[in-house]
């Protein structure tokens, strides 16, 4: 073990601590799920007002609909979970421990994975209710999970850059909305494809580029973090 | 309380800009293993800039800084191994317990034994028997002891302390003043930025005076009586430029 590996905490553990302290405070506070639910219980129940569509047309609009709700959530939550260590100082508390500070980024990243699951996992049995529409197929989870992971990658890490500035609220959408458009893309083709049932190899692209669109953030995010955090 | 060793930290022409503003002009400064050093100066001569620079997280456009042998912002990660940091706000986790916020921060800084010297800590700022209540549940004076816990938790060679009186009233200031007392008695390299002379006289080996960009002064506390020192800080901060300029 080199001395500089020695002196630096490892990435998996301080990554580890970052999310168990993220989850923690959460359950105990629920501070962030809870605007996050209501958002979008408040986005869906909209859309079935505002939505008065035959079946035929509610099944084609299924898609765009889940991943405007979850995206909206989303943000709220990505605009939160960085603005509470800010506010309070503590992202100053992180900066200061001698590891490698994109472990910060995976730490907020897997926490913020977390929360936007938990609201997907309450919103799907929801919208399957008020939409009568069969939502647990393996291959739209997947796509759930794939899009879910790769704006949450890009979300922490413009999260990040935003907390910085005074208007971090309008900030955030602005900046994310455009990078995140391939996801947002993909996503809701790859899940309508799903839903009406096309076979996997018209799928197979929009799953290519979710996959290819989360490595290269995440790599992304693991270069640049350090410098994104810096005064 | 200082030895002929080299400086623990020694810092040598920083200088750090804002835009076109220039708040620190060439600092040169160093403190001994052992020193509790006494910042002082006026709001806005850049004390918290020069703290923040030496904790690593702010960069500076120029000059050279060594903490115990480590050069920043080379070898950023070793420094801050060594360093320690409390400011005015307490850096904790308001939904977290105070044995949770240690155990977080124990994790970060991969501390040995963790559990056993959080219990220790605890006892030593007095909040062992509060040890599970929240923190958001905390007065003022028990958050800025829990950071000082926090702070000292993987047993630093060097403590930076940024006004971290703001905000206590007389007695929180005195709980404050013993433990910072006991901490400074273990070895430890202090430097504190405080408004409060009479506050600071009391625990400070030595005082020196940031103004207009540069250190303007220093005097040991040998070197000084306590009726002397607000005249001292006065005519530092007020002396015409090319009198101080070294």
């Amino acid at each position: 073990m080199s001395a500089a590996s020695r002196e630096r905490t490892s990435l998996w553990r301080a990554t580890r601590a970052i999310v168990w302290k993220d989850l923690t405070a959460e359950l105990r506070s629920r501070e962030l799920l809870s605007a996050m639910l209501v958002f979008a219980l408040l986005v869906i129940l909209s859309f079935n007002f505002a939505l008065d569509l035959d079946p035929k047309t509610r099944g084609s609009v299924t898609s765009g609909v889940l991943w405007v709700t979850f995206i909206f959530a989303g943000t709220l939550g990505l605009n939160r979970s960085m603005a509470v260590e800010k506010d309070r100082g503590c992202l100053d508390g992180l900066l200061l421990a001698p590891m490698d500070r994109s472990a910060i980024y995976f730490g907020k990243s897997v926490a913020n994975l977390a929360f936007m699951l938990i609201v997907e996992a309450v919103v799907l049995p929801l919208y399957s209710l008020l939409y009568n529409v069969n939502l647990f197929r393996p291959g739209l989870l997947l796509m759930i999970l794939l899009g879910s992971v790769g704006y949450v990658a890009v979300g922490t890490l413009l999260s990040s850059m935003a907390v910085q500035a005074r208007t971090r609220d309008m900030l955030l959408p602005i900046l994310l909305f455009p990078v995140t458009l391939p996801v947002l893309i993909a996503a809701v083709k790859g899940s309508a494809g799903f839903l009406s049932g096309l076979p996997l190899t018209d799928i197979q692209p929009w799953i290519n580029l979710l996959l290819v669109y989360d490595v290269i953030f995440v790599a992304i995010a693991f270069i640049v973090f350090d410098y994104v955090v810096e005064e | 309380m200082t030895d002929s060793s080299p400086p623990l930290i020694q810092v040598t022409g920083l200088v750090k800009r804002f835009g076109l503003k220039t708040v620190l002009r060439g600092v040169n400064f160093t403190a001994a293993r052992g020193e509790f050093v006494a910042l002082l100066g006026p709001n806005g001569a850049g004390k918290t800039t020069f703290l923040r620079i030496l904790a690593s997280l702010s960069r500076p456009n120029a000059g050279e800084i060594r903490v115990a042998g480590h050069r920043l912002p080379q070898q950023a990660a070793a420094v801050r191994r060594r360093l320690g940091v409390v400011s005015h706000q307490p850096l904790l986790y308001g939904d977290l317990t105070a044995e949770e916020n240690l155990r977080f921060y124990g994790r970060l800084y991969a501390v040995p034994e963790a559990e056993a010297r959080i219990a220790e800590l605890l006892r030593l700022v007095g909040l062992y028997r509060r040890r599970r209540d929240l923190v958001r549940t905390y007065s003022r004076g028990m958050q800025q002891r829990l950071a000082i816990a926090r702070a000292i938790l993987h047993d630093p060679e060097v403590l930076l302390l940024d006004e971290p009186y703001t905000g206590l009233d007389q007695d929180a200031s005195a709980m404050l003043d013993d433990v910072l007392r006991q901490v400074a008695s273990q070895g430890r390299t202090v430097v504190m930025t405080s408004h409060d002379l009479s506050r600071i006289a009391l625990l400070a080996s030595r005082f020196d005076v940031l103004a207009r960009g540069r250190i303007a002064a220093s005097v040991s506390r040998s070197e000084i009586a306590d009726t002397e020192l607000l005249a001292f800080y006065r005519a530092a901060v007020e002396a015409p430029a090319e009198e101080v300029r070294p």
